[in-house]
């Protein structure tokens, strides 16, 4: 039977019936203390990467407003482009989590800044994200799955300059500010942070239709050039590493070492991605902060499948998958352990009888 | 309800939490960074995951699932995905033990 990603549909309530929904999930052992010492909050390299990341975007804008229209100008929007619609993927993600700082109005300062960027609603995007740790690429439950089964080939291809997620953010914000909220949203937001959610929509239909009207006045593109449309001209690099996290992998497991990527990357790409190719040891433990979770990867290493060793390492091994799932939905890549881990465990990957 | 022994001071670090089971029902003990005890329900009121696997910063602890935080002193859920607050158990430290009042 094909799946069914809907959250209200079928297999939603199939794995609320088979106990997959809200499972226990595999854990590696850590000792208390390590895991204490590895949690622990500070606020040093979150500013230090948040001064550099709103820095070289602010000369990126400046150079890239200077040198328009010139062509000259397209390396420095490329760069912006990149930060914007990519970057604050990752800071949307870790602020989320509230991980990123230890004080708490920094993290929400980043949060709503890269929420607006990536056109997620931040109080919505914070429940769907909740739902996410809770049931990992649970078909029915998951509303954050990237590449379904079969995969939507268009769709993803699209996405590589933000289209169809961008279109139904800024759609959704629309819905939003006219006072209402999706259906599939009202099943996983409480009421009590409803309002929140359509008074954020409203504050950003007025950023967008001030640098509309800004547009219209100076006769240039270039007021969206700023603010709106690198979401789309910059996504292909969140797009990129965000395919890798569980693509071609298990679905309907409860061990992350089953359904999710870690992957090593160049330095650039862990700086935009803020670490989280580290994506079981996130999942995992999503206490730990991005900054420490290489220390992590090395603490648990070997209880996990060998991480990939690049990017291109990592597509190598998932387009095949995906390729075959184009004809046999139900194909996945099975992730080998090294003889040091705890094996895969029935209980953990299957529904109970 | 009579005290029950939960455990000996030292037996939690500073700014540390710990689990206690007792009669079916799971609590959370809470030794602050001002070296206080604290006692509320032990799962978290979100999806009820155990809170002594989170982290305690100053007053607060987070839970170890999706980082929801509540106020451990009063059990006041703070940041989302926690909206319902924790139930809190008065505590009373003796000789080196802390007792928790279930009642
Ligand atoms: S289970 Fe505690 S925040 Fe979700």
């Amino acid at each position: 039977m094909p799946r069914d990603y809907s959250l209200l549909g079928p297999d939603a309530a199939r794995a609320v019936e088979s106990g997959l929904a809200a499972a226990d999930w595999y854990h590696s052992d850590v000792p208390r203390k390590e895991m204490k010492e590895l949690m622990t909050r500070t606020d040093g390299p979150a500013i230090r990467d948040t001064i550099l990341l709103y820095g070289v975007m602010a000369l990126c804008l400046g150079f890239g407003i200077w040198l328009w229209p010139s062509w000259v100008s397209a390396p420095f929007w490329l760069a912006y482009g990149v930060l914007y619609g990519s970057a604050s993927d990752s800071r949307w993600h870790e602020c989320g989590h509230g991980t990123a700082f230890r004080t708490p109005w920094m993290n929400n300062a980043v949060y709503q800044i890269a929420s607006f960027m990536i056109v997620r609603n931040p109080v919505t995007w914070r429940w769907s994200h909740a739902r996410h740790h809770t049931d990992t690429v649970i078909v029915g439950r998951d509303p954050e799955i990237a590449l379904m089964r079969p995969p939507a080939a268009a769709r993803v291809a699209l996405n590589i300059i933000g289209l169809p997620d961008a279109l139904a953010g800024w759609r959704r914000m629309i819905l939003n500010a006219s006072g209402r909220l999706a259906p599939e949203e009202a099943s996983f937001i409480p009421e009590s942070e409803q309002p929140k959610v359509i008074r954020t929509a409203r504050i950003w239909v007025a950023i967008y239709a001030a640098t509309i009207l800004a547009a219209i006045a100076t006769g240039s593109v270039l007021p969206l050039i700023a603010i709106g449309l690198p979401r789309l001209y910059g996504a292909w690099h969140h797009v990129m590493t965000g395919l890798l996290q569980h693509g071609g992998l298990a679905d309907n497991v409860t061990d992350h070492r089953l359904n999710s990527r870690t992957v090593l990357m160049n330095p650039v790409s862990s700086f935009i991605y803020w670490n989280m190719n580290y994506h079981v040891e996130h999942h995992m433990f999503p206490m730990v902060p991005y900054h420490r979770l290489p220390d992590l990867h090395a603490r648990i290493g070997d209880d996990l499948p060998p991480a990939s060793p690049s990017i291109l390492a990592a597509y190598r091994e998932m387009m095949p998958a995906l390729l075959r799932q184009f004809r046999h939905e139900d194909y996945f890549i099975l992730r080998t352990l090294p003889p040091t881990a705890r094996p895969y465990r029935g209980e953990f990957h299957q529904p109970e009888a | 309800m009579p005290l029950i022994d939960a455990c000996a001071t030292e037996d939690i670090d500073l700014e540390d939490v710990m689990r206690f089971d007792h009669g079916g029902h799971s609590y959370a003990i809470y030794r602050s960074p001002d070296d206080e005890f604290f006692c509320t329900d032990g799962l978290c009121t979100h999806e009820k995951v155990h809170l002594a696997g989170g982290l305690v910063m100053d007053h607060l602890i987070e839970c170890p699932k999706h980082n929801g935080q509540f106020d451990y002193r009063t059990g006041e859920a703070m940041r989302a995905p926690v909206c319902v607050n924790l139930r809190t158990y008065k505590v009373t430290v003796a000789d080196g033990r802390v007792l928790i009042d279930l009642g």
